[in-house]
């Protein structure tokens, strides 16, 4: 379902070109933001019981619709998007009120601009960029904006040092990321999501499946570099400092409350959906089947793709109820002094081997 | 570019925040994430016990010590009926001694799991604090079975204990013990040997064993100085003459002697201290009363004393004057997590807001002892 399909689609019936496009992007958005909703929902649900298996816990459980939670707390999430959506939505008075409402809707975008370029599976993509990659690394980093609006207009100093730190964090672990999604581009030769994932097709000596990380050892390498950035970039533990609960209490989300509050939460899965999405895309073969050969039509391609993707989630959340969470400064020199050194050894090391090996 | 001028500014970290272990109010001046002077802010939980004891009987304050440390209660009703009973030169059956130290340390356990898992919590991981609050949850069932209270027990009581241990007291004990013990090593698994964890414990929050002294640190945090210093051996009261334990000491395992992961690890080795001292004392626990007959209302002798013993926080000690009469005059409890509290200042000089939170972790302050 792109953009460009449902315009020609519009164009076979008369010729309103503003019209059409209009149409085209409201038809592709609203699943697009039902899609980004739902993932939320599960991913809170999700990351409610890995986080109780993992504490020897049950999480949330109930007895059936209608009661408690619904059947093994089914309904839990829906529960906490009521709450969400019904509660007071509070401003405060020495805010800055104008920014302090915009602040959310800036990160929404970030992550729903994102979502937009995320190939599901060889046709389901809303748009399908020639620079897909560029695009999806550039739209992330406006939600870094939205943070540090948020953080600011809140007039609350626990807010003021989480968008300080996470602006900090996001733009330097941008660099990393960004030397490390290189690579597949390298291989690829292309910038296109799609041509990236077809690149990725057939075998490597009939055993393993032909993605960009199995490739050669640099971009082994440069998978788990781009992977650890890209949690440092959703600012999840252990890179969760900007809302480091033991230290500022909420970090730049402090002042927030209800609905406002919901769309950053929103975001957050959103964001982790995209960047697990550019993960799986880039390195671990897209909508490619594991088995080369075997299950890749279109129906097994979006299977394939969110069964990765699912699983990349998972890891992000095995993380966070692991793992301690850095200072600050150990943050900046993991990411200056260890990645991006190795990052950019992975760009040489890729070159040399694509030149000696093919 | 010139140089950017930066300026200070004052932050309040408490009395409500997530990891002040109580209401306590830290004025922290800060140059963006560097502290250069922090200011306690005390008496949010004032309850005046001190005052309070001047005008209820001697077996009265008993109840008012529960509340002061109230995630080891046994260990401050310890500390009060052992003042007591050396203040009227009471000697109690062998059966009583034995009942309290067993309680002391199944307490002194479950309030070192909590001060390490809301430690880790501290750090950032959420995922010990509950496993180690599983197990706690299991002490507090002992007690409870014991003597129906979870928290606040009033268990010890001047010249004996409230009531006798249940009749398979020992058979739960030891089974929870043998329960216990490996699980130590998964919570190192877990907590202590991550890389992450050490980093940002190790080197961090130093306090040399002279600082330490100088301020009136006890207790873990006293040890994980490097210097060997407890109650229990040093001044043995109580029976803890008979048990073979060693002091576990700080040694810099992973960075300086004296430094968070130090203090830390102390705590760890002291469960398994306990564990050792509890095996011994449920071994040897002889029958017997746990009653002994004394006036319905307590008159000792004039005079004044002063006795320390060793809560899981460091000496707590007790000062009790009195004049003959059934009240006391006074009763002054030396806190030790007020003189824990009182070198955070100096010890938090030029580190970040995160390691000031690391550092009042690891002292392991409660906030119901320190305001009283």
């Amino acid at each position: 379902m792109t953009v460009d399909f449902l315009i020609d689609w519009f164009s076979t019936i008369g010729n309103f070109p503003i019209l059409a496009f209009i149409l085209a992007v409201v038809i592709s958005g609203i699943p697009l933001f039902l899609f980004m909703a739902l993932n939320a929902m599960v991913a809170v649900y999700a990351e409610r019981k890995v986080s109780a298996f993992m504490m020897d816990r049950i999480g949330p459980m109930g007895q059936g619709p209608g009661l408690h939670a619904g059947k093994w707390g089914l309904l839990q999430t829906v529960a906490d998007a009521i709450k969400l959506l019904v509660k007071e939505d509070t401003i405060p008075q020495t805010s800055d009120k104008l920014l302090f409402k915009m602040a959310p809707f800036i990160i929404f975008i970030g992550a729903f601009l994102g979502l937009a370029a995320v190939p599901f599976n060889s046709s389901l993509q809303v748009v399908d960029f020639n620079v897909g990659v560029f695009y999806i690394i550039a739209v992330g980093s406006i939600g870094v904006i939205g943070i540090v609006m948020a953080g600011w207009s809140s007039n609350n100093k626990w807010s003021l040092y989480g968008a300080m730190r996470s602006a900090a964090q996001i733009i330097s672990y941008e660099i990393p990321a960004g030397l490390s999604i290189i690579i597949p581009i390298m291989m690829a030769g292309t910038m296109n999501l799609q041509t990236m994932i077809q690149f990725q097709s057939g075998s490597i000596w009939g055993i393993l499946p032909n993605w960009i990380i199995f490739n050669n050892p640099f971009t082994f390498l440069a998978f788990f570099i781009f992977f650890i950035s890209a949690v440092a970039e959703t600012n999840r533990t252990p890179f969760d400092i900007p809302e480091a609960e033991s230290e500022l209490v909420a970090g730049w989300m402090t002042e927030y409350s209800g609905f406002r509050w919901a769309v950053f939460f929103l975001s957050e899965y959103a964001n982790m959906f995209v960047v697990s999405g550019l993960a799986v895309a880039g390195f671990l073969g897209g909508w490619q089947s594991p088995i080369p050969g075997m299950f890749d039509s279109a129906g097994w391609g979006l299977f394939w793709f969110m069964v990765k993707v699912i699983f990349l989630i998972f890891l992000m959340m095995w993380f966070r109820w692991t793992f301690p969470r850095l200072r600050v400064d150990q943050l900046m020199h993991v990411c200056w002094k260890v990645f991006i050194p190795i990052a950019m050894f992975n760009i040489f090391g890729v070159g040399i081997w694509k030149l000696i090996i093919g | 570019m010139g140089v950017v001028q930066t300026d200070q500014m004052v932050l309040n970290i408490g009395p409500q925040h997530p990891s002040t272990h109580g209401v306590l109010r830290l004025e922290v001046m800060t140059d963006g994430e560097i502290v250069s002077q922090i200011k306690p802010h005390l008496g949010y939980l004032h309850r005046c016990f001190e005052k309070h004891s001047e005008n209820v009987t001697y077996e009265q304050v008993i109840p008012f010590t529960d509340r002061c440390d109230y995630l080891a209660s046994m260990n401050s009703n310890f500390g009060y009926v052992v003042t007591m009973e050396e203040l009227m030169e009471i000697k109690v059956s062998d059966r009583v001694e034995y009942i309290r130290v067993i309680m002391g340390e199944l307490n002194r356990i479950a309030s070192h799991l909590l001060a390490l898992g809301v430690y880790g919590l501290d750090i950032g991981a959420f995922t010990p604090f509950l496993y180690m609050l599983r197990d706690r949850e299991r002490i507090l069932d002992m007690f409870e079975y014991t003597c129906g209270a979870r928290l606040l027990y009033n268990y010890m009581w001047v010249g004996g204990v409230s009531h006798d241990l249940p009749k398979d007291f020992e058979k739960i004990c030891i089974g929870f013990l043998d329960y216990f013990e490996p699980q130590i090593e998964e919570y190192n698994n877990l907590l202590t040997y991550n890389k992450i964890f050490i980093e940002r414990t190790a080197d961090v929050g130093v306090i040399p064993a002279d600082v330490a002294i100088s301020y009136g640190v006890s207790g873990p945090n006293l040890r994980g100085s490097g210097v060997n210093w407890d109650v229990r051996k040093d001044e043995p009261y109580s029976i803890y003459d008979r048990f073979e334990f060693d002091v576990p000491i700080g040694e810099g395992k992973f960075g300086t002697l004296g430094d968070c992961f130090d203090r830390y690890w102390v705590r760890m080795l002291e469960i398994k201290e306990s564990v050792r001292i509890l095996r011994q004392a449920l071994k040897d626990l002889p029958s017997g009363d746990v009653h002994q007959a004394l006036p319905k209302k307590i008159r000792p002798p004039k005079g004044s004393i002063y006795r320390r013993t060793e809560s899981p926080r460091g000496d707590l000690g007790y000062y009790i004057i009195s004049d003959g009469s059934p009240i006391p005059s006074r009763v002054k409890m030396r806190s030790p997590a007020f003189t824990a509290l009182s070198c955070l200042d100096e010890v938090s000089k030029g580190w970040m807001i995160s390691d000031v939170i690391a550092i009042l972790g690891s002292l392991d302050i409660v906030l119901g002892e320190i305001d009283r």
